[in-house]
């Protein structure tokens, strides 16, 4: 009996030695290997009378139990030093820089796109297109501008033949005509784009986009007109309140036209959307001409509706404090950095516009 | 349209402020692009006392002067008149002014080492008198209690300048814009003051409109003048004209001028004495010619509308006048001219012969063919007045009694088009100050529409005169309504949106360049597409229409280059163009990479930039956006501008025959011709519009999902293939032999070189092979094991590696 406890407090006292785990492992082979110490009390029991058997069975499972949990902890023991001293040599210098990341940029005039589609979704319109040349009676002759009328002059055109029939969009415009000859009424459509006049100067470049709006169903008047882009105005710029005025304007294929100003000042040589004495020129937009109905074989007895056209770059300026048209169009790689957004930013209605 | 608001109120009788007055332009359609000083300039020239005058340092003739102009600190000019000394009262200009005699604008500027800050004027300098040896000299009791302020007393006017829409024609004269301003209520419309012109005897110079097709004149109405005097206008008169920006010549020329601007009636007034016999108003022939009053000579088609006389043509009627007739300083007779041309016929001509005059811009827009005689009447007046003589009769000749047009207008179209009601008499006071004669008849107005109106035609355009005028802010903002009638995006659309994201999240900026391009880097990826001009091109390196997005991808690249980026990474989506009809384009993204992956990098290898980058990215991007790895087909044909041996497409199956996308290295011979320096240069395209819709949408595609837990055994193969050999094929071979088994098949080795034969490579193949149903026993994986190897060594002649 005694002996037991004698080699239970000899291992005790030898596995609190600074050991490693092959000495731990041969501890624990001489205690409960095949000839092990513990082991060998085991093989004895048999030849003990039964009473004392019982007391001393009890006792050596005990010791066996401490002892093995003692062979156990050790173990663990060891392991979580040898874990932690190979950490500190396998320390790395983590501000090293990381691997490359390659982050995209979306450009402004497509995110701008996006968003001006994102609002107009809200309220009920969908996305149309219209393909960037166009000839001479969609552009000009289906809108209500004649061959004869000065407000071709408006449009610096580029054309792609002598006699001028095919020629690149001047506005986008002519998708209003495609979209009506198409389909039947009501529509309700907006149709974003590429648009080309020979231009070219600090306000102006040879291409440009543009965003058309259309309206039309039995009894849509110019008091829709005004909510529609009083809305979307507010949205874009992301404002509570704007200062918006409607000042008659003429445009062959609208009648009664307006063109729309927002209010603006100037604070801290930046531009502020939405409030001060000063006006901008943002949009063109009417009520759709019963000629242009009429071209498209829509009755204008019964159906009326507006139309609009925005200034897709120029919104991008305004919004984002970008001063130089021309360079939306030079792929200038520091530029696109910087106006540039990231891919995954894409602007919808639930998680808002922009971030 | 530029005027005076002094001007204005000839014809307007108001009590509103001129700001008020401007305001309410714009509120009725008029837009005012400005609204400034006639000449503020003057307003730069201040009365300045000369505190101290010393000597220059370093020149004899000069002086520093500290001159006093009436602020807190005196400034420095520098002064070489030699009466420029202490207590002299004169006239200061600072910088920025300029000096009225050569329109030099002052600086700040250095002179001889010393700074002066503006300068002290002569009298000559000031256009006062031709005194230039010294600088003015002010009279000390006239002058010395108005030290700092202007010099010039002059009222300074203002301007107003309106940018008149095509549609307006009646406000390209001043009376056109007050009667739109009395009808917005800004005040009373002043009669014209009808002086009863004395007339003697006839016009006696015949005058004849040809009946022909195409005559471009229906009224040609004329009066003679004789015996005047022609010379210098009055000072009204000058200022007036040049008040508008315009330069005064003389009285007579002058005074049609001021009639135009004042009535927007042009007129042309013809030396009578040059006109030989008779005035012929007709047709061109082709081939004829004239000298016109800018001093060109024009060569005529056939059609035109001009004025001749015996001899020949005298001018193109509402276009330009001719110097055989022009009016001269000595003209003594005169014919003044007051027609009505034809807008289309004046718009014909005038761009055919690149002509464009102050004449021509109205006469398109359309003239008031009632303003005729009114016309002759103000001008003859003033031409008596100014340069005496006698007026003749007036010759009206006619082939249009040009009537007024009448529209029946139903009242209730205003408020369904505006959603607004005005009162029915409110709306017949509008049109009637408009000049609109009104009859009311139950629920409509019988409308005759005003002469100087050609742009009132429909009803519609009734509803916006009285909108405009009644005001656009009485227009009610109505919340929008959400009805949905369509998706907002179409399959094709949210695609393009999802590839132009998921293309850029691979590092890619985006760009937009133009549509257009120079075609001489054109020819290098145009392949066999349409070469398409523009006839007219901004300038001549962008001339054509692009054929592919790498046109300008490359040029861009290379700008950025040479800026000093290196590793670059750009893409485009939008149109190449196949043809030059409607329609005929693709929409494409094409994208560029140059340089190097990981330069200088502390833990990776750098490497150029190669053809597996842009295949990940290409092959990634479609993925992305739905369409199935495993049906992708690879074959090694490209366009020419790809590298032949290093540049693939990519086809949705492989039984199509359009490729979807193509990716590689760009052809070096291009890279050279671009003169681009870079490591590497590789590329790809995704023609959106090959791009098949996924027919089953994203709910539907997601079967049942099945695994299995069985166990996964690996096996690995080398086999030795024909170098042109392709992977794909044998991926294919393996991956059909046992479809249930065969779960992933990764090729993990291409060897050439010792031990295999010249023309021969090794693709050493990790194959996983797994069963859903059992734990496969080794007899199965051997099983399997050899059915690869046959099936592969049959199908490919490749040999298993031992």
């Amino acid at each position: 009996m005694s002996d037991i406890k004698k080699i239970k407090d000899e291992y005790l006292n030898k596995l609190d030695n600074d050991l490693n785990i092959e000495s731990v492992n041969q501890i624990k082979t001489q205690l409960f290997g095949k000839n092990g110490q513990i082991s060998n009390f085991f093989k004895t029991l048999g030849s003990l009378p039964t009473d004392d058997r019982k007391t001393f069975a009890s006792e050596l499972n005990s010791i066996k139990d401490e002892l093995q949990e003692k062979i156990n902890s050790k173990l663990r023991e060891i392991e979580t030093k040898e874990i932690n001293s190979k950490l500190v040599n396998e320390k790395v210098d983590v501000t090293l820089p990381e691997r490359e990341i390659n982050q995209g940029k979306i450009h402004p005039v497509s995110q701008v796109i996006d968003e001006i589609s994102s609002i107009f979704s809200e309220i009920g319109f969908s996305v149309e297109e219209g393909p960037d040349i166009e000839n001479e009676h969609y552009n000009f002759t289906a809108l209500n501008t004649p061959d004869n009328h000065p407000a071709r002059d408006m449009h610096d055109t580029f054309y792609l033949d002598n006699n001028k029939e095919l020629l690149l969009r001047t506005h986008t415009s002519p998708v209003q005509v495609r979209t009506m000859l198409n389909g039947k009424p009501p529509f309700k459509i907006i149709a974003p784009g590429r648009t080309y006049r020979s231009d070219s100067d600090q306000t102006h470049s040879p291409m440009f986009h543009q965003v058309e709006g259309l309206h039309i169903d039995k009894n849509i008047n110019m008091g829709h007109l005004k909510g529609c882009l009083n809305y979307f105005i507010k949205s874009f710029f992301e404002v509570d309140k704007i200062k918006m005025r409607f000042r008659p304007s003429h445009f062959p294929f609208t009648e009664p036209s307006a063109e729309v100003d927002i209010g603006y000042e100037i604070k801290d040589g930046k531009i502020v959307i939405g409030e001060g004495d000063k006006w901008l020129e943002i949009l063109g937009c009417g009520m759709v001409h019963p000629n242009v109905l009429k071209n498209v074989k829509v009755n204008p007895d019964k159906y009326q509706g507006y139309a609009f056209g925005i200034g897709i770059d120029r919104l991008g300026m305004l919004k984002y404090g970008i001063n130089d048209l021309r360079a939306f169009f030079e792929t200038d790689y520091r530029w696109l950095n910087h106006f540039g957004f990231d891919p995954l930013d894409v602007p919808s209605n639930y998680r808002g516009l922009s971030r | 349209m530029k005027f005076t608001i002094d001007w204005l109120k000839e014809h307007l009788d108001t009590k509103i402020q001129d700001n008020g007055l401007v305001e309410k332009l714009t509120d009725i359609g008029l837009e005012v692009e400005s609204y400034e000083n006639l000449n503020s300039n003057l307003d730069n020239f201040k009365v300045a006392k000369i505190i101290t005058a010393e000597q220059h340092p370093n020149a004899d003739r000069l002086r520093i002067c500290d001159v006093d102009i009436g602020q807190e600190n005196t400034v420095k000019v520098v002064c070489g008149a030699p009466n420029a000394k202490k207590d002299l009262l004169t006239v200061y200009a600072g910088p920025g002014s300029i000096i009225p005699k050569n329109n030099i604008k002052l600086t700040v500027s250095k002179i001889r080492g010393v700074t002066s800050y503006g300068m002290l004027c002569s009298e000559s300098e000031l256009n006062l008198s031709d005194e230039s040896e010294g600088i003015t000299e002010l009279k000390t009791t006239n002058y010395s209690d108005k030290i700092g302020e202007n010099f010039f007393k002059n009222k300074s006017e203002k301007v107003v300048d309106l940018s008149i829409t095509p549609n307006r024609p009646d406000c390209l004269g001043v009376r056109g814009i007050a009667r739109d301003l009395a009808a917005a209520g800004a005040g009373k419309l002043k009669k014209i003051s009808n002086k009863n012109i004395k007339k003697n005897g006839s016009q006696t110079i015949k005058v004849s409109i040809t009946k022909e097709k195409n005559q471009g004149c229906t009224v040609f109405g004329s009066c003679l003048i004789t015996d005047v005097t022609n010379k210098e206008s009055p000072k009204w008169l000058k200022e007036k004209i040049i008040s508008l920006g315009q330069k005064p010549i003389s009285a007579i020329v002058d005074i049609t001028n001021y009639v135009m601007l004042d009535l927007n009636r042009p007129l042309h007034a013809y030396d009578a004495d040059k006109i030989d016999q008779e005035i012929i108003v007709r047709n061109s022939k082709k081939g004829e010619t004239f000298q016109a009053l800018d001093n060109k000579e024009y060569k005529l088609g056939d059609d035109m509308c001009v004025i001749s006389d015996k001899s020949g043509v005298l001018g193109l009627g509402g276009v330009i006048g001719g110097t055989r007739t022009g009016t001269e300083i000595n003209t003594k007779n005169i014919l003044l001219e007051s027609a009505y041309f034809i807008p289309r016929s004046i718009r014909k001509t005038s761009k055919l012969l690149n002509i464009d005059t102050d004449a021509k811009f109205r006469f398109e827009r359309g003239i008031d063919p009632g303003s005729i005689e009114l016309g002759l009447s103000k001008a003859a007046e003033l031409i008596s007045e100014i340069c005496g003589g006698k007026i003749s009769n007036f010759d009206i000749q006619k082939t249009d009694k040009h009537e007024k047009n009448k529209i029946k207008f139903n009242v209730s179209l205003f408020e369904k088009i505006t959603g607004f009601k005005v009162d029915d008499n409110e709306i017949i006071k509008i049109l009637t100050d408009l000049g609109f004669e009104v009859s009311k008849k139950k629920l409509e107005l019988d409308l005759k529409i005003p002469t100087w109106r050609p742009d009132i035609i429909q009803p519609i355009d009734i509803v916006e005169e009285i909108v405009r005028i009644k005001g656009y802010n009485n227009i009610e903002t109505l919340e929008p309504e959400k009805t949905k009638i369509k998706d907002t995006l179409n399959k094709q659309q949210k695609l393009f949106h999802f590839l132009q994201r998921s293309v850029a999240s691979k590092g890619y900026f985006e760009t937009v360049t133009w549509s257009f391009t120079d075609s001489k880097i054109n020819n290098l990826f145009k392949e066999n597409l349409k070469e398409i001009k523009i006839v007219n091109p901004i300038s001549s390196d962008l001339d054509v229409l692009r054929n592919s997005i790498f046109t300008n991808l490359t040029f861009y690249l290379k700008k950025n280059l040479d800026r000093g980026f290196k590793d670059i990474s750009l893409f485009e989506i939008g149109p190449i163009f196949k043809n030059s009809k409607p329609g005929e384009q693709l929409t494409v993204i094409g994208a560029i990479k140059s340089g190097k992956v990981s330069r200088l990098n502390w833990n990776e290898k750098e490497r150029p930039v190669d053809v597996f980058d842009v295949k990940k990215d290409v092959i990634q991007t479609l993925v992305e956006a739905g369409y199935e790895r495993k049906s992708l087909f690879i074959r090694d044909k490209s366009p020419s501008y790809y590298h032949p041996g290093k540049a693939g497409s990519v086809y949705l199956d492989k039984d199509d025959i359009e490729p979807v996308a193509y990716f590689g290295d760009i052809h070096p011979n291009i890279v050279k011709k671009l003169d681009i320096k870079t490591e590497g240069l590789v590329g790809f395209e995704i023609y959106l519009d090959h791009l098949k819709e996924n027919k089953i949408k994203l709910k539907d595609q997601k079967p049942n999902f099945e695994y299995s837990d069985y166990q996964k055994s690996e096996r690995d193969f080398a086999f030795i293939v024909d170098k042109n050999f392709k992977a794909q094929d044998l991926i294919e071979i393996i991956s059909s032999v046992d479809q249930n088994l065969i779960r992933s098949i990764k090729i993990f080795d291409i060897y050439e070189g010792e031990n295999i034969p010249d023309d021969k490579k090794s693709i050493a193949i990790n194959v996983i092979i797994q069963s859903s149903e059992k734990t496969l026993e080794d007899s199965d994986l051997e099983k399997i094991n050899k059915l690869i190897i046959s099936t592969v060594e049959t199908k490919s002649g490749a040999k298993i590696r031992s």
